[in-house]
């Protein structure tokens, strides 16, 4: 299933995998698929989590204490896409538990989960060859990050190969929640238009219908990480934490189309 | 583009954010590198600021007990700030210089890289931020102290292990937020493209200094030289100069800690297999699925789950070896050199001098060992002090 932003402006939701388990990381992903989330990113635990702020240094914490691995991750996504055949899925990880699963095995693995592609938070492009060959063989899609410190020309070979979505990063920084969404984020959307015509993703920083509302209307869609493994954090296990990120995405679809109107 | 590699180690593994102002940093270095200006003004800093160049001792004594090999000690330990670390210190203080940044952040282990920073910012007029593990600031308390004294902000990072690795994570975090004004000294050959190499290259001046002061002394390179490894830029200065030299051995030495279980040592050379570590690949210890594997060593300097990319590659083509010497091993060594030589190693550097105590005897008289004592032992007094049972 390509991935696809079927709405507008487009929500792609993070969760770090396994945090506070697998099966509420599981019912999280389907209430957020049917409350709108057009893309899901699956993040994978990791133990050096170098590029996240606080709360999902803490989340990714807890994920690799309860023992999430990234087999398990490819577990979970075959789960949801049994239940979910319509959505984009990739996967969010370091590179290192990709390297130490085996690249060959990751790709081949990733495909068969069902899941629509990858980012690889620390692989930048110039390290990135092996990796988009054995990615492309499965037609599996590349998404990078793109970021307001990148050159224009870092910009074009970012957009070069990516495929499935870029994923523009709104300011410099770790992820989190922020007040205020950089004029940075915009600005980057534009260079960014110069060099491709793939969907582009706003992150880092995301938090609130407003902001959500303000992205779409220079960006084809948001990301929301931090907020939403904030908000599974404070409501517990299973259901209750699937049903407050349902209302919550529920809440930025409403914003956002009010402030439209508007 | 280059990506620093050493056969296969190394490369450049951050985020995007980073990307730029790696290109930056790599260009004001190979820029400056060039220039006899900026290598003047670094040998006169090396000279009148930290005090180079420093001797190679003869260890008549140590030489005479163990009864083998002739035992030479480089002095990094009398360095300004304590240890070998000053020499990168002010070699990357001229670069952000350079580049126009009034910012330092740095991360540090035992404290000796955090007070050469903290030395080289206040020399520059720098504000300087130095991450470190709060289980570190404890066992390294005087350095906490002494970075303080220097107008440093030392902020303790209460994640993971709260050693060294999570002081580079946070350190990292902080660059990727303020990239824009901030430089990133940082203290070992680790981490991205081009940190190994710089920082190796402003290392080098301890084989530099060490084979003119060993030909003169004895006639001829020495046939082995032995460096402790965490990070590995005192095992890489020292070793540097002498890879020409073919019959003199490269023995790094690692912290073999208090057991060989995963998460009680810091061996990654015996323990660990390659993977990427903030920015670099090299051998790292490691569990089954990739998540790094906790470290233990009495010496907070080699507490660290991966090693820098060069000594990876010394390793794979056979240059040099890599052993370890364990925490009763490196205790044992502090005291003997202190009551022998009338010197006090640090834990890290006592690492190396337990692999001579180990070896020396083995050897023939006629034959030649330079250790490097990258640091001095003032730091360690109150683990010293908990672990050595002195009386009086």
């Amino acid at each position: 299933m390509p991935i696809n932003f079927q709405h507008k402006p487009g929500l792609v939701a993070y969760i770090t995998c396994g945090d506070p388990d697998l099966d509420t990381s599981r019912e999280v992903a389907l209430a957020a698929i049917r409350a709108g989330a057009d893309v899901l990113e699956l993040g994978v635990p990791f133990s050096d989590p170098v590029a996240d702020g606080p709360v999902i240094q803490a989340a990714s914490d807890r994920a690799v204490r309860n023992g999430v691995r990234l087999g398990d991750v490819l577990h979970l996504a075959a789960d949801i896409r049994r239940e979910a055949p319509q959505a984009g899925m990739i996967a969010f990880s370091y590179f290192n538990p990709i390297l130490r699963y085996g690249l060959d095995r990751f790709c081949d693995d990733s495909a068969r989960a069902g899941l629509d592609g990858a980012l690889v938070t620390d692989l930048p492009v110039e390290e990135a060859d092996d990796y988009v060959e054995h990615m492309r063989s499965r037609r599996l899609a590349t998404v990078f990050l793109a970021t307001p410190t990148s050159t224009d020309e870092r910009l074009k070979s970012v957009c070069d190969v990516c495929t499935g979505f870029v994923y523009a990063v709104s300011r410099t920084g770790v992820t989190g929640v922020r007040q205020q969404l950089a004029a940075d984020a915009s600005a980057l959307v534009d260079r960014l238009r110069q060099f491709t015509k793939l969907p582009i993703a706003v992150g880092f920083g995301v938090s609130n219908p407003q902001q959500f509302g303000e992205v779409g209307g220079f960006a084809d869609a948001a990301v929301v990480g931090t907020a939403i493994v904030q908000l599974i954090q404070k409501s517990g296990r299973g259901k209750s934490a699937a049903e407050a990120v349902a209302e919550f995405i529920g809440g930025l679809r409403a914003g956002a189309s009010a402030a439209v109107k508007a | 583009m280059a990506t620093g590699r050493f056969g296969p180690y190394g490369g450049r593994y951050v985020p995007e954010t980073l990307m730029a102002v790696l290109q930056e940093l790599e260009d004001a270095y190979n820029k400056a590198k060039a220039e006899p200006e900026f290598q003047s003004e670094l040998d006169d800093l090396l000279k009148n600021f930290a005090g180079r160049p420093t001797p190679l001792f003869f260890a008549k004594r140590l030489t005479e007990h163990l009864g083998g090999a002739r035992i030479y000690l480089k002095r990094e330990d009398l360095l300004h700030t304590g240890a070998h670390k000053i020499n990168n210190c002010l070699g990357q203080a001229l670069l952000t210089r350079r580049m126009d940044k009034k910012r330092v952040i740095a991360e540090t282990g035992a404290g000796q890289h955090g007070v050469a920073t903290a030395a080289a910012c206040a020399l520059f007029g720098f504000e300087c931020v130095v991450y470190m593990g709060v289980e570190d600031m404890h066992r390294q308390e005087p350095n906490v102290f002494r970075m303080r004294l220097l107008g440093a902000e030392v902020r303790g990072v209460d994640a993971g292990q709260r050693t060294l690795k999570d002081a580079i994570n946070e350190a990292m975090r902080d660059w990727v937020t303020n990239v824009r004004t901030t430089h990133y000294l940082l203290g070992s050959v680790l981490g991205p493209h081009p940190y190994p190499t710089m920082v190796r290259d402003f290392h080098r001046v301890i084989s530099r200094e060490a084979r003119e002061q060993i030909m003169k002394a004895e006639g001829r390179p020495p046939d082995a030289v032995i460096a402790c490894v965490g990070g590995g830029s005192n095992a890489i200065g020292a070793f540097y100069e002498f890879i020409q030299d073919k019959k003199t051995s490269l023995i790094g030495v690692e912290a073999g800690g208090r057991g060989d279980k995963l998460g009680e040592h810091a061996a990654r050379f015996r323990g660990g297999s390659p993977g990427v570590l903030q920015g670099t690949f090299s051998y790292v210890l490691q569990d089954e699925a990739g998540q790094i594997a906790n470290t233990h060593s009495v010496s907070a300097g080699l507490d660290y789950p991966g090693v820098g990319p060069e000594h990876g590659w010394l390793k794979d083509n056979g240059r040099a070896i890599y052993t370890s010497a364990t925490d009763d091993e490196a205790l044992a060594a502090c005291q003997l050199l202190s009551r022998l030589e009338g010197i006090i190693p640090a834990l890290e550097s006592s690492h190396a001098v337990a692999e001579c105590i180990k070896r020396a005897p083995r050897m023939q008289a006629s034959e030649v060992v330079i250790v490097n004592i990258s640091g001095r032992g003032d730091k360690d007094i109150g683990i010293l002090r908990e672990n050595l049972k002195i009386d009086g």
